[in-house]
């Protein structure tokens, strides 16, 4: 445990040294977390324009989720979508040997393997969304919501990296996902809404096939005190159930990888 | 020009053959064009208890579906193309030939329109049925003027992108330039949010910037929602903005290629 704990420090040591190299990105990330920023702020304000409550929000109330959804959307560009389509280039090109000879867990090595330090600028830019709204309303939250909003947030992280670690497994089978990453990311922009908007059939695949209610609205939830203690025990238990699955399907795919060079 | 005019039906059939060969790919490329629905579910959820700002549900239905068929149908993918070729120096073999890039580009994407247009015309169907007709246009000048839009449309698209292209000649970072392209084009092309339901300054910025022409102009055209003399005057000022962007387009792209070297081989 410890070992792996010193091995992502020096991942992540590495991935920053790689990243101060190139300090005027740093000003062109933090540009553009702002720009972005200001865009999934714009139809928000747009729609509370015409009304004062949309789905039993109001603008306050989905301003935090849009300051979730965007803590997310940094979590996901900078520490799980770099290191993942870093593995589908291994399996193409075969140079995964490399990465099985290491006498450490293969799906630690490469989901560690790539980080971008400057998508910090995403996380701060979203708290700061999330404070503001939560000011506006003057309701802080007691220190229980905030727990709540934190173990949610965590398992939201850890269901992203679970989705994420399934593409990569059906890239042993296909080869070719990096367009898949791509249409996730499509519909992971769905998320910035309460899931409340929507209804029907598209509900239903939000909350249990592809879980964006469990990413941003129900921490959310959690931080405004009034997510039911039944979802967030069932959040819980589905996000290690996922988990588990998801660690054997990929011991199963890295069972079929043959190596591309021989 | 003659001897151009001649290539394209060979290009037209090698890029609809490129199209149909990587169908999975394909496939995945059209379904994560799905914005216009997920902001239907969300303006469909703000009508619910009456009409915003001249939308009702059914207006809104129609508005997206329409801007559904429209980006499809114009959607271009020139930039990642002309970024890679210029990277890996392979550009080279494409100044060889006797054909401008830019039209052996334009024919590529030109060409997988027949498959986009097999599976966004179900949708514009399906989409008449759901809304009844009556949120489409009854003009048939307009009617017929509408595959002008489009075509309009989809020259400004695949132009600019052209354009901002040719910034790799420069700088590194062409590509993510291109992205504040694309968050503007979200923003203020209707794409989002209808242009009407913006602030009035907003809307009235929109008609002096070329996004508006690429998306919202075929949609409010399409959709009923213009009279004949602005139709009219909106597809001079979109065909004005095409022209431009020609210019504009072919100038960078003669410039940058007089820097570009390649290595290897």
């Amino acid at each position: 445990m410890l070992r792996y704990l010193r091995l992502l420090g020096v991942q992540f040591r590495a991935s920053a040294q790689v990243a101060m190299q190139y300090r005027v990105e740093f000003l062109v990330e933090g540009a553009m977390a702002f720009f972005w920023m200001a865009w999934a702020v714009v139809p928000l304000v747009v729609v509370y324009g015409h009304r004062a409550s949309v789905a039993g929000w109001t603008f306050e109330e989905a301003l935090v989720v849009v300051g979730v959804f965007i803590v997310m959307k940094g979590v996901l560009e900078g520490a799980v979508n770099p290191s993942l389509a870093s593995v589908v280039e291994h399996i193409r090109k075969g140079s995964l040997d490399f990465v099985l000879l290491k006498p450490a867990d293969a799906q630690f090595l490469v989901s560690t393997a790539k980080f971008e330090p400057w998508r910090i600028v995403d996380l701060g830019a979203g708290l700061a969304v999330v404070v503001l709204a939560l000011a506006r309303m003057g309701r802080p939250p007691s220190p229980g919501e905030v727990g709540a909003a934190l173990l949610l947030g965590a398992c939201a992280i850890w269901t992203l990296y679970s989705l994420w670690i399934l593409v990569v497994s059906a890239a042993f089978f296909v080869v070719k996902v990096d367009n898949l990453s791509f249409l996730f990311l499509s519909i992971f922009d769905a998320a910035r809404w309460p899931i409340s908007v929507f209804t029907g059939a598209w509900r239903v695949v939000f909350t249990v096939v592809i879980p964006l209610a469990l990413m941003t609205t129900f921490p959310a939830e959690a931080l405004l005190g009034r997510l039911p203690s039944a979802t967030l025990v069932l959040a819980v238990a589905g996000t290690v159930l996922f988990a588990v699955l998801t660690r054997a399907v990929w011991l199963r795919a890295i069972g079929r990888y043959t190596s591309a060079s021989s | 020009m003659l001897r151009t005019a001649r290539a394209i039906p060979t290009l037209l059939r090698v890029g609809l053959a490129e199209a149909v060969a990587y169908r999975a790919e394909f496939l995945v490329w059209l379904l994560s064009t799905n914005m216009p629905l997920v902001m239907l579910a969300l303006w469909t959820a703000v009508a619910r208890d009456g009409p915003v700002g001249g939308f009702t549900q059914e207006g809104f239905a129609a508005y997206y579906l329409a801007a559904l068929v429209v980006r499809l149908m114009t959607g271009a993918w020139v930039i990642w193309e002309m970024n890679f070729e210029i990277r890996q120096g392979t550009l080279a073999f494409r100044l060889l030939r006797p054909l401008h890039p830019l039209v052996a580009w334009a024919a590529e994407n030109v060409a997988a329109m027949p498959v986009r247009l097999a599976v966004s015309a179900p949708v514009a169907v399906a989409a008449l049925f759901l809304v009844g007709g009556s949120h489409v246009t009854r003009d048939p000048l307009l009617l017929a003027l509408f595959p002008l839009t489009l075509l309009g449309a989809w020259l400004i698209t695949y132009l600019a992108m052209a354009a901002v292209g040719t910034l790799a000649f420069w700088v590194d970072s062409a590509t993510s330039l291109f992205d504040v392209w694309l968050g503007l084009f979200g923003v203020l092309s209707g794409y989002l949010v209808p242009l009407s339901l913006y602030p009035p300054w907003v809307e009235a910025l929109s008609r002096w910037l070329p996004f508006r022409y690429m998306l919202a102009f075929p949609v409010e055209l399409v959709t009923g929602r213009l009279a004949r003399a602005e139709a009219l005057a909106q597809l001079g000022v979109q065909w004005g903005f095409v022209a431009a962007l020609l210019g504009v387009a072919a100038g960078m792209w003669r410039l940058g290629t007089r820097r570009f070297s390649a290595f290897g081989g």
